[in-house]
């Protein structure tokens, strides 16, 4: 009775505090966004009122734009317009940064979930079957495996799966996310093509969007899978060496059953902020795979904005990549509090 | 005939100076009977016990004249009618609850799972034997601590739960290694006296491996004197202070005594040996 009653207690102070060191590590993105944009030696007053305007109009437009305040001022204003959602409007393609990003994120989302899907359903039992045989030459092959995904360049193997799977064998759609003739036709709801097309009953767009995004997605997935893989492997190597796993044998427990219950039960949770991590690594990380296959994502995005000195872009993209990091490792944070029986405690 | 009957045992780890033999040429009997096996760290009582419960992993090496447990040769089962040997026909008890428990799964359902792997019983009477196994181990409120996971259980309680879960079956052999080296001195005795109980009631034949020489002496019929993987002497509990090979009387010498004051203590003179 006694737990219970400090559980009750203790739940919404937890969560208090979870929510607050979530709000302070925010501000310390968004203070590291706005100081870039600060810091990088780009004209924000140039870049809207262009090279030819004339010194009173330049000052106009940057007494308008409020940067003759003092920059703490500065931070608070940008702090209340990303709080509104607002970042700004994008200088290359015309529109508010908020909505292009709206329409690019689901794209790398997409190939992104995809990808960690296929690295863990493979790496996780990789990973097992590895640890079961370590030393062995199936523990080999998989080092060597993992090996190569640390080692090969993302782009060298995008390239070389393009000429092999889609210029010869064509298997797989070629660049961009759906065949041209499709684009546009499947309503966006989700912004997630696969979903949408399905919900839409539109199988053939279904199963073209399947197409281009199966090569870049196993690509992303054969990186996340090398680390998944890795980390599973030694993590129950740990596991295995311990001596409840002698209970578990003295009790006459088959030894798939040790593998999965005795010895991967105690390391999941662990693996869920590994996996959580290289999810985040996919969603920020894709920037040369998506440059490869013409997505249209997050990355290619932020390369374009790059490119084009276009702040208002490259910020609100940055924010994105660094909110969904932030979440996803706080969310992994609390789903191990809430699993683990030792951390309930 | 006698329960479980080892001939000529030998355990051998390889190692970069070539292979170490961790147990030389171990030979006893052991019957419905408490059998000690005492010695020094490093002296291969644990690793007899293993190798008997074929616990021996490559590429470690067990071979033997003869390893016979009840009428069967131990020494060519195949791995998985050895398992079905093992939890039901004899058990064993590790050191320390605070490791041999898995930290994730129930205490109930680590009992339960006991039986599950022989699959004799249904679900509730599996539930029902959890509970009575318990209750046998002087656990006051089965149902509640059946629902714990094992850090929220002390050792003492721990160890208990362990006990429960190795006799559950009623297995017939019980190997006990150390199973009160990571208690606490006051439920040592406690813990001791369980499996005295349960031996006695379900004539079990018990095989005690400890380095505590007074335990021993206490609890068993029988002691083997174990020293670099070889017995030295064989004696009736009662005897252990009239024992007369060096090794033993070495050990029995260093025992601290509470009514002598002794500068330093005695420590084991290996140039008699």
């Amino acid at each position: 009775m006694k737990r219970e009653t400090e559980l009750t207690l203790n739940r919404p102070i937890a969560a208090l505090n979870f929510l607050l060191t979530l709000a302070v590590t925010f501000l310390g993105l968004l203070a590291i966004t706005f100081l870039i944009g600060r810091v990088v030696p780009i004209d924000p007053v140039l870049a809207v009122v262009g090279d030819r305007a004339s010194t009173e109009t330049y000052e106009a437009v940057r007494l308008q734009m409020g940067l003759d305040d003092p920059l703490i001022v500065q931070f608070a204003r940008y702090v209340w317009q990303v709080m509104q959602g607002d970042l700004g409007m994008s200088v290359s393609t015309g529109r508010a940064v908020s909505e292009d990003l709206g329409r690019v994120f689901p794209a790398t989302l997409e190939m992104a979930t995809l990808g960690i899907i296929i690295g863990v359903t493979i790496g996780v039992p990789m990973g097992v079957f590895a640890a079961a045989r370590q030393g062995k030459w199936v523990d080999q092959v998989i080092r060597v495996i993992g090996l190569a995904g640390y080692a090969i360049p993302a782009f060298w193997l995008g390239l070389v799966g393009l000429v092999i799977f889609y210029a010869n064998l064509r298997w797989v759609g070629g660049p961009g996310r759906i065949d041209l003739f499709l684009d546009g036709m499947v309503p966006p709801r989700s912004g997630l093509l696969l979903i949408d097309s399905a919900i839409d009953g539109n199988w053939e767009a279904f199963r073209s969007a399947l197409s281009h995004i199966i090569l870049p997605a196993t690509i992303l997935g054969f990186f996340a899978l090398a680390y998944i893989a890795r980390m599973t492997r030694s993590f129950m190597l740990e596991q295995l060496s311990q001596e409840f796993i002698t209970t578990a044998r003295v009790k006459g427990v088959p030894e798939r059953l040790i593998l999965w219950r005795h010895a991967f039960r105690p390391i999941w949770i662990q693996l869920i902020t590994v996996i959580g991590l290289s999810y985040a690594g996919l969603l920020e990380g894709s920037v040369m795979i998506e440059t490869v296959f013409s997505w249209p994502g997050i990355g290619n995005y932020l390369t374009t904005a790059l490119l084009n000195a276009d702040m208002n872009a490259v910020l609100g993209a940055t924010l994105v990549i660094g909110a969904v990091f932030v979440g996803i490792n706080k969310g992994s944070d609390a789903l191990y509090r809430l699993l683990d029986p030792r951390a309930r405690a | 005939m006698s329960l479980l009957s080892v001939e000529n045992l030998r355990v051998t780890f390889p190692s970069d100076q070539g292979p170490v033999e961790v147990v030389r040429g171990l030979s006893f009997e052991l019957g419905r009977e408490r059998l000690g096996i005492v010695g020094e760290s490093g002296s291969g009582k644990s690793m007899t016990g293993r190798a008997v419960m074929g616990l021996i992993a490559a590429p470690g090496q067990v071979t033997a004249d003869k390893l016979a447990f009840d009428g069967t040769d131990l020494r060519d089962m195949s791995e998985s009618a050895l398992r079905k040997l093992r939890g039901a026909r004899m058990s064993m008890i590790l050191q320390d609850p605070k490791f041999s428990l898995n930290p994730v799964i129930r205490i109930g359902a680590q009992i339960e799972e006991a039986m599950a792997v022989h699959g004799a019983l249904t679900r509730s009477q599996r539930c029902a034997r959890m509970l009575d196994a318990l209750d046998a181990v002087r656990i006051d409120d089965p149902a509640r601590v059946a629902r714990l996971y094992p850090h929220e259980v002390s050792g003492g309680m721990g160890q208990r739960v362990m006990i429960a879960m190795m006799v559950v079956m009623e297995p017939a052999l019980m190997i006990a290694d150390e199973p009160t080296s990571a208690l606490d001195v006051s439920v040592r005795g406690q813990v001791l006296d369980i499996l005295d109980d349960l031996v006695k009631r379900r004539g079990m034949g018990l095989m005690l491996i400890s380095h505590d020489l007074n335990m021993v002496a206490r609890w068993c019929d029988r002691i083997l004197v174990m020293y670099q993987g070889a017995i030295v002497e064989e004696i009736a509990a009662g005897q252990l202070y009239a024992a007369t090979h060096p090794y033993t009387r070495g050990l029995v010498a260093s025992l601290p005594r509470i009514d002598e004051s002794r500068d330093r203590l005695p420590v084991l003179d290996r140039t008699a040996l």
